[in-house]
């Protein structure tokens, strides 16, 4: 691919990049501890739940969507597949139950939405409290700890020096890419998110692939419960909350627009990195946690503005 | 002759779209105490006038005089200050509210400037109410009213905006027999009080019921203002349909084959009843009627779009009933909707990405994408159909009206479809890209498709056409052949006027 049509069709994604580029120039500037290898290694180790909980959200947000039931998600298929895990149940099957308890929430939200007709946001917003509260049913509000080392070795182990989170994020980001740009799947999210009724008289089940956009969401949540419980030796119903918030955040950041129809995993995974790039480097310029906040909460505003400015100038 | 300016001139008022003159050089006036109604085809250019008088439009040249002064109207606001009000078809309604809130919303009555004074709204409305000789309540929300009760409230509405010119778009579309009565008796009342209504309609009997004057118009062009009075229906028949075919129809007949589809006793819950015809191989079907006439209707419920109540459809001598669009194309049936921008494209996604759309199973067999055909098939797209883009990458958002329909229909050659539905396959599209849409339907039926062609433009459908069927509310009410259709004949029956 030559220069011209890099910049014509990813423009969006080199335009976060840049900024992403810029603020590790700062920060290396700044601080002598950032650009290290074991920091970045941390970062990317950091980054990578809130990034693979991103890649569902982003494609909910493609198809115009959003999911807020993500972090509870999260939470009630950790739960779940710890309890299962303590039972000696072999640690691929329990993480197939977990998986299956992230992706049949999802499913649910999806056919409250299709044949529910359900706005997705009060969907999820509903599947929200549910998941929660069925976590914290679940286990009595008490967080369950303590597995084998085989199980823990999902975050604590390495692959060519990469932690094991890393790479999950990796393959999970390199499949999801593949499906929304290499199947049809992928081209029905856009096509949904784009219009949804001129994709329907195009002779596409709207209700069936949008069900298994939600499912899709929900299974991501789960994958990133698994390497937050292995990395944690814990599951905690009370975890991930929040998580909605950060996940829509490197979304918007990566260039997915809330209207539908636009949106890549490419630059989602950079506006995540982002996120853990800029709360890595505040953490070691010693800002204290409440300005942080406040200074995140900006930046997605601004990068978002940009966005908007860039694309009525285009126009 | 009267001497006082008339309450309302527009002289030589000009408006273009791109790729449309929707107004050229038209005059219109309106005297205090008259109803005033205006007719002419679909796309004659009376609404593009009327959002002009509202100040939805700005003129491109022409001036409007207000009993004798020079205006220029700046918005909607502007010209409800001036006293012009207008009920469109779509009410300007929010379902929720009470009448009262509705009939004042935007010039709310208040305590101390902010606090709503509900006692005074609610007067407003009742005020309003009675000297329509109407029974609502005032406190009723707007959802709870029937529509011609929801109609009262519009006018209702207007009245307290004291309007001295009232536009009516359609009113009685909706509206049942009785229900019609009534209105006439307020709009009668509301002239008798010396405000100016110009009405626009369809319905022959009513125009000559409330009218007192008439002006056609025809392509964006007056063609004449008549006194009710003394004009017959045949003239106005004429006044709207008379003009020379001098538009390019390079429709080349072929002879006709085999049925494609066979419908018999088409009945919809909403608006079809009783719809019976077949269209053939190399034939084009022209379908005709006015705005509202169910031919829409008929092109979703063929797609599969909406339910069938009752009837029968044979696509290929073989019965179907399609229960979702999925079918009907797998049948071999294609659909270039109406609204292009809407139901035809996803306008943010590339030319390449629409037409792969309904043809996945070819760019993506066995579920992965194959880009060699993904390319091909846009290729084949544009260079086939002459679309005008700098690549097929380009988002059908940016492409004119002319290049998108042959986007749309470039999604439906590559599936290899037969039996096509073009619902307005020209509106909006300038003259050479018209022709080369003409073309491309002309190949279709050399190549053995049928075209079943929904158009609201006379000539397009007398010169393409090798058979005309009519519809009027929701039934077919005629057929011509080439010998015998002509303008006056076909919009006859349209409009119901034929003996």
């Amino acid at each position: 691919m030559n220069w011209k049509n890099l910049i014509l069709h990813h423009g969006r994604q080199l335009g976060t990049l840049a900024g992403l580029l810029l603020l590790c120039l700062a920060l290396t500037i700044a601080t002598p501890y950032f650009l290290t290898v074991s920091n970045l290694l941390t970062v990317l180790e950091q980054v990578s739940i809130n990034a693979i909980v991103a890649v569902g959200m982003t494609v909910v947000i493609i198809t115009a969507g959003i999911d807020l039931s993500v972090g509870s998600i999260l939470a009630f298929a950790g739960v779940v597949m710890a309890t299962v895990l303590q039972r000696e149940v072999p640690v691929p099957l329990a993480i197939g139950i977990g998986l299956a308890v992230g992706l049949g929430c999802g499913l649910t939200n999806g056919l409250l939405i299709t044949l529910g007709r359900l706005p997705p946001f009060i969907a999820t917003l509903g599947m929200m409290s549910i998941a929660r509260g069925g976590a914290l049913l679940f286990t009595n509000g008490r967080p369950v700890s303590g597995f084998s080392d085989g199980f823990r070795a999902l975050a604590t182990s390495q692959f060519l020096f990469i932690p094991m989170p890393t790479v999950i994020m990796l393959v999970v980001y390199l499949a999801c890419h593949f499906l929304l740009t290499r199947t049809r799947f992928g081209l029905y999210a856009y096509a949904m998110g784009g219009n949804e009724q001129a994709t329907h008289l195009s002779g596409i089940n709207v209700r069936r692939h949008k069900t298994l956009v939600y499912g899709l969401c929900g299974l991501t949540s789960a994958i990133a419960a698994v390497i937050l419980t292995a990395r944690l030796n814990s599951a905690q119903p009370i975890a991930g909350m929040m998580y909605e918030l950060d996940a829509i955040a490197a979304t918007v950041i990566g260039g997915a627009s809330l209207m539908g129809g636009q949106g890549t995993l490419i630059g989602t995974l950079i506006g995540a990195l982002l996120m853990g790039v800029l709360r890595n480097g505040l953490n070691l310029l010693e800002v204290s946690s409440f300005l942080q906040q406040v200074i995140i909460g900006t930046v997605i505003i601004v990068a978002v503005l940009v966005d908007m400015g860039l694309k009525a100038q285009k126009k | 002759m009267m001497d006082a300016p008339p309450l309302l001139a527009m002289h030589r008022i000009g408006k273009s779209f791109p790729g449309v003159r929707a107004l050229d050089g038209v005059d219109f006036d309106l005297r205090a105490g008259e109803v005033h109604v205006l007719l002419g085809e679909n796309g004659a250019g009376k609404s593009t006038l009327m959002k002009i008088l509202s100040g939805a439009y700005r003129p491109d040249e022409g001036t409007i005089h207000l009993a004798g002064e020079p205006q220029r109207i700046a918005s909607p606001q502007h010209a409800q200050a001036l006293g012009i009000s207008t009920i469109y078809q779509e009410f300007n309604l929010v379902p929720h509210l009470p009448v009262s809130a509705n009939i004042s919303l935007g010039r709310e009555p208040r305590h101390a400037g902010f606090l709503l004074d509900r006692r005074a709204m609610r007067k407003k409305a009742e005020t309003a109410l009675r000297e329509l000789e109407v029974a609502i309540d005032p406190d009723s929300p707007i959802s709870a009213l029937g529509v011609a009760e929801q109609q009262m409230v519009e006018v209702a509405k207007a009245l307290s905006l004291d309007a001295r010119i009232l536009v009516m778009d359609e009113p009685t579309s909706a509206l049942t027999e009785t229900e019609i009565a009534n209105l006439f008796a307020i709009v009668r009342r509301l002239r008798d009080r010396g405000v100016g209504v110009v009405y626009i309609s369809h319905r022959m009997e009513e125009i000559f019921e409330i009218g007192d004057r008439v002006t056609v118009l025809r392509d964006g062009r007056h063609v004449a203002t008549r006194e009710l009075g003394t004009v017959t229906v045949r003239e106005l028949v004429r006044d709207m349909a008379d003009r020379e075919l001098t538009e390019h129809f390079p429709r080349e007949t072929v002879e006709p084959g085999a049925p494609l589809l066979e419908v018999r006793g088409l009945t919809t819950r909403t608006k079809l009843r009783d719809v019976s015809f077949a269209l053939r191989r190399g034939e084009i079907l022209g379908l005709a009627g006015l705005l509202g006439s169910g031919r829409t209707e008929l092109a979703r419920a063929l797609f599969g779009a909406d339910p069938l109540q009752d009837g029968e459809v044979r696509v290929h001598g073989r019965p179907c009933r399609f229960r979702s669009p999925r079918e009907a194309i797998q049948a071999g049936i294609a659909l270039l909707p109406e609204d292009r921008r809407q139901l035809g494209l996803v306008l943010p996604l590339s030319i390449k990405r629409n037409v792969s759309l309904p043809n996945t199973h070819r760019v993506y067999p066995r579920g992965l994408l194959r880009k060699t055909e993904e390319r091909r098939l846009a290729e084949e797209c544009v260079t086939g159909l002459r679309v005008k883009t700098p690549h097929i990458e380009q988002a059908t958002a940016n492409l004119s009206g002319g290049n998108q329909q042959k986007v749309v229909l470039g999604k439906w050659l590559a599936r290899q479809s037969d039996i096509f539905i073009f619902d307005e396959p020209t509106r909006g599209i300038d003259i050479g890209a018209k022709v080369e849409i003409y073309r491309l339907m002309n190949r279709l039926t050399r190549e053995g498709a049928g075209i079943l062609m929904i158009s609201s433009e006379m000539p397009e459908v007398l010169g393409m056409s090798d058979r005309v069927l009519v519809m009027r509310e929701g039934r077919l009410v005629g057929e011509f052949n080439r010998a015998n259709a002509t303008q006056e004949a076909v919009l006859g029956a349209a409009l119901g006027t034929t003996p």
